[in-house]
């Protein structure tokens, strides 16, 4: 873009790692730089943790929960707490959605109308489980007693992407505080600057000193060592399916802590024959080009219905050439630029694959403007299931729609890949939409609609897209330990 | 014989102004259709402190139609979960905004101690909304595993109007035991609080229309049992029925709901509570424990341990002890801090518990001290503490709901437990004993909703209370409060070339 970037009007108040209620340096003293997108210019610099500032901070961690009052508070007091962090956020939003966009290059709009309500919702909703958290009483099969405690499973890491920061901020956060654990996190490098503010927020609100800790640094020192570390009892991991496996092996060869890996897809997006074509369209234009493309459950492969197909893509493509891209700042903009010139570059070389594949240009396909890293709505068609942009995970606004003739095909088609987060179907057959969702093995289907993301549904992959849910009832999972206690019963009553 | 404190009639005489006196109907306080009005009455002096709107049978009606209407055709059923969250989470906050005054209604109305109440009671009523509201967001129903081609899901709807008759004793924690869970899931009510405590019940309604409730989801019908009460209980468009209050008046309301339209019933009644004391106790806490067992609130607490079996080893160290705090124990106006206790709620419960006491005398259980009431004016009554009760005598049989404890000695453990259920109540027990056997034993032996081990009145937002037998059914407190409010609706339709079934 060659516009003057709209300055936000927020100011960068905490870019230091936050340890044991502190904010203080590196202990290296090093910084790094985090970059507006639409410039590539440098926002702030940032405290850049490494090994020993993980290794402080989990100390910090490991005392909070082992001698401090956050687990043997009542669930009430805890409860109070994260209510109070949601007020606090909501009197902070528009602060919170601009240091967000400055930081991602999301759509303001966006950022502060949905995200940013959508992180204070989730603190809310988890709250509301921390006097809930319940274990079992269980038959026996002779006279004894037993029942299940869950149990804070202790120090967890949380390793989060640049994507969404406030969102898996809250994915994590949320349900770890509300089961009594005591975090580590590690933003990504790209966007530290939201977490930070969000966890001041959180001091403010009442939280004991050393419950979260937030340290920024890159991914295979900070992260590395967070994955390693032997004192940490669970890690929870978002990010690449790549970094997944290393982050699992790290863990597994470290002392074995549990991980829950949320990791990328290459969503199917399903048309069917009765489909409301303009409708269908602009869902499907919706499921890839959100947040600038780089969703984790973007609906990347767009299966339409030969019946339907010509007329689809003729209207997918003109959809793509209004999208409106610019400054996320100015109002009205859908699409802001990509988060750094690795992703961006990245994109550029998949349009060009899909280009020298023989698949069909219809819109986009080359970087808009000469500044940042924005690239125009892109929109291929004639995409065959073997082209590299039918198969690997872009990240991108690059649109790819195939045809399919009859269910069973666009079935096997659509599981025919290692990954399994999403899907959409698009039909307003119960008949179809019931087989279509059973066949997909998908953690999360979207029937007529996409991206819904509600406090309570949980979400995750199948396959390589991960393991283990976040959200919902189900991410409790992750930062329990269950234990089950038993003891003989003399003359029971009953049994 | 407790003593009565001096000073506090004069110096503690705090009424606050009455700010709601009407019936809430649709979000509007108004007069009853008949324009009668009852009295309300402070047990501290026996009188009256204002006059309350009476509602009747079309009063009832119309509050009917507003809930229906509310349910039918409003938002708050149509809302999401977390919205109806958002607004109750607005009450809680009120509530606290306004303790004090609340507090103090409850004081003169109830004479329950005001010192508890701004403390405990009000900011725990605060509490139970709160964990309602967490709740509201997390009803879950299931997915099931069907045996056949289908794909089959239960929906936990919510039922409709409810209709709410709450007592006396903890007007405001009773009110947000059945107005929390209510809201949470969506339902529109009727709430008749008991005719001697009607203030709280009104200030609610004020605070929850600004909280954002909308209107005719929460109404409240000031009025007796007999009328107002029975015209709930025999709604025909009124879809459940939760009653707290004794078992004499929960068999009415049932029946009327039977004879009406088989509304669903909840009943949380009476108790005639046991606390066994074990020969490994310790005599200084079992011995506290009993005597707050009984005494707290008076005795008005449907859980109280008003039975006492202690095991013969240790009996004349604890019934020393027992006795030594009972006679220390400190009744006068609920507004002195000093007080542990204050006057019973009203003329009728303080003649009941005088006959009770005269009773034991005469079927000549032991005496050991207290008996008498206290002071000139209003309701005050003396701990008192019968021993060598038998289970026959009366005092052993009627729930007395006064400062009346019936003690009893045992020999075993089997005795213990034969006696403990020997009641035709199974609200709650009390064990205090440090074998893990004995108290594993005991708590699955007792046929009663609630068991206390080394503790008692150990209540939690997130823990079920109710009754077995004649104390009724349904449960207060907890996850488990919500079932009252709920449908269960299966539905199902067929699948066709699932891979999996």
């Amino acid at each position: 873009m060659s516009e003057v970037p709209i300055k936000p009007s927020v100011e960068i108040k905490y870019t230091k790692l936050l340890i044991d209620g502190k904010f203080v340096d590196a202990a290296s003293g090093k910084t790094f730089q985090t970059l507006d997108p639409r410039t590539g210019e440098v926002i702030a610099n940032v405290a850049e943790g490494d090994a020993e500032d993980i290794n402080r901070a989990v100390a910090a961690a490991r005392k909070a929960f082992d001698e401090g009052p956050w687990p043997k508070m009542t669930a009430y007091a805890r409860q109070k707490i994260l209510l109070r962090f949601a007020d606090l956020l909501e009197q902070h939003n528009d602060e919170l959605a601009a240091l967000e966009v400055w930081d991602n290059g999301k759509p303001y709009e966006q950022a502060a109308t949905v995200e940013v309500p959508m992180l204070i919702r989730l603190m809310r909703y988890y709250a509301g489980w921390a006097d809930k958290i319940h274990g079992l009483t269980v038959p026996a099969d002779g006279p004894f007693h037993m029942q299940t405690l869950h149990e804070p499973i202790g120090v967890a890491g949380g390793i989060i992407p640049w994507n969404f920061p406030l969102l898996m901020f809250a994915w994590k956060v949320g349900p770890a505080l509300a089961c009594g654990n005591t975090l580590v996190l590690k933003p990504a490098e790209q966007t530290p600057l939201t977490a930070l503010f969000a966890a001041k927020l959180l001091h403010e609100a009442g939280l004991p000193p050393g419950v979260l800790n937030v340290i920024p640094g890159y991914g295979p020192t900070a992260g590395a060592a967070l994955a390693s570390h032997m004192d940490v009892d669970k890690l929870a991991f978002t990010g690449s399916t790549e970094t997944g496996k290393i982050v699992l092996e790290l863990a597994t060869k470290s002392n074995l802590k549990p991980v829950s890996l949320e990791l990328g897809g290459k969503s199917p997006f399903i048309v069917c024959e009765d489909a409301d074509i303009d409708k269908a369209v602009e869902l499907a234009h919706y499921a890839l080009f959100f947040n600038q493309g780089q969703c984790c459950c973007a609906g990347s492969r767009t299966f339409v219905h030969e019946s339907i197909y010509d007329k689809f893509v003729e209207k997918a493509k003109q959809r793509a050439l209004k999208r409106s891209v610019g400054d996320p700042f100015k109002e009205g903009i859908e699409q802001g630029p990509q988060i750094d010139t690795e992703q961006f570059n990245k994109i550029l070389k998949y349009i060009k694959s899909g280009v020298e594949s023989g698949a069909t240009l219809e819109s986009g396909g080359e970087r808009l403007g000469d500044k940042g890293y924005y690239i125009k709505p892109t929109v291929f068609s004639n995409v065959k299931d073997d082209m590299l942009i039918a198969k690997d995970e872009i990240f991108g606004p690059v649109q790819t729609i195939l045809k399919f003739k009859d269910l069973d095909e666009v079935i096997r088609r659509a599981n025919d890949t290692h990954y399994g987060l999403a899907a959409g179907i698009f039909s307003q057959n119960v008949d179809t939409i019931n087989t279509l969702t059973r066949a997909l093995r998908v953690g999360t289907v979207w029937v007529n609609c996409y991206n819904l993301y509600d406090a309570a549904i949980p979400f995750g992959g199948y396959k390589m897209s991960g393991h283990g849910r976040e959200k919902g009832e189900y991410s409790l999972e992750n930062y329990l330990q269950v234990k089950a206690v038993c003891t003989p019963l003399v003359n029971p009553a009953w049994l | 014989m407790g003593s009565h404190s001096k000073d506090g009639l004069e110096s503690f005489v705090k009424i606050p102004t009455i700010k709601f006196t009407k019936l809430f109907i649709n979000g509007e306080f108004v007069d009853s259709i008949s324009g009668n009005t009852f009295e309300t009455i402070d047990p501290r002096t026996g009188e009256v402190i204002a006059r309350i709107a009476e509602g009747d049978k079309e009063d009832v009606d119309l509050a009917v139609k507003a809930a229906r209407h509310a349910f039918d055709d409003g938002q708050w059923p149509r809302i999401s979960g977390a919205e109806r969250a958002k607004r109750m989470m607005k009450f809680a906050d009120l509530i606290d905004q306004n303790v004090e005054e609340l507090a103090a209604l409850d004081t003169i109305d109830a004479g329950k101690l005001f010192s508890m109440g701004k403390t405990v009671d009000i900011p725990h009523a605060a509490s139970v909304i709160r964990y309602y509201a967490g709740a509201a967001d997390k009803i879950h129903g299931e997915v099931l595993k069907m045996s056949n081609a289908f794909h089959g899901y239960t929906l936990r709807e919510p039922i409709g109007v409810v209709g709410h008759i709450i007592p006396w004793n903890f007007p405001s924690t009773l009110f947000f035991l059945k107005v929390g869970p209510a809201l949470a899931a969506g339902c529109t009510m009727i709430v008749k609080p008991a005719e001697q405590t009607p203030l709280s019940a009104l200030y609610y309604a004020h605070l929850a229309k600004l909280a954002g409730i909308p209107d005719g989801v929460l109404n409240i019908i000031t009025g007796f049992g007999p009328t107002a009460g029975a015209a709930i209980s025999s709604h025909m468009d009124i879809d459940a029925v939760n009653f707290t209050g004794s078992t004499e008046v929960g068999r009415i309301v049932m029946k009327a709901a039977a004879e009406s339209n088989l509304k669903v019933v909840s009943l949380e009644l009476g108790g005639k509570s046991p606390l066994i004391i074990f020969d490994d106790a310790d005599v200084d806490m079992a011995a506290q424990l009993a005597l707050n067992g009984v005494l707290h609130n008076k005795g008005e607490i449907c859980v109280a341990s008003s039975r006492l079996f202690v095991q013969e080893g240790i009996y004349e160290k604890l019934v020393e002890k027992l006795v030594e705090k009972a006679k220390a124990w400190v009744v006068g106006d609920p507004f002195d801090p000093k007080v542990q206790h204050g006057p019973q709620v009203d003329k009728q419960q303080f003649e009941k518990i005088l006959s009770y006491i005269e009773h034991g005398k005469k079927e000549g259980a032991t005496l050991l001290t207290g008996g008498k009431p206290l002071g000139e004016k209003g309701y005050y009554i003396e701990p008192t503490i019968f021993a060598e009760v038998k289970e026959d005598m009366l005092i052993a049989k009627d729930e007395i709901f006064g400062p009346v404890l019936a003690l009893a000695k045992f020999k075993t453990i089997d005795e213990a437990i034969k006696r403990a259920n020997s009641t035709r109540y199974g609200l709650a027990a009390g064990i205090v004993t440090k074998d893990l056997n004995v108290a594993n034993t005991v708590s699955r032996s007792i046929r009663a909703g609630t068991i206390w081990i080394n503790c008692y009145f150990a209540f939690d937002n997130d823990c079920p209370v109710g009754g077995y037998k004649m104390s009724g059914f349904g449960r207060d407190f907890g996850l488990e409060a919500l079932h009252k409010y709920f449908q269960v609706k299966s539905v199902v339709t067929p699948i066709y070339n699932s891979p999996w079934l």
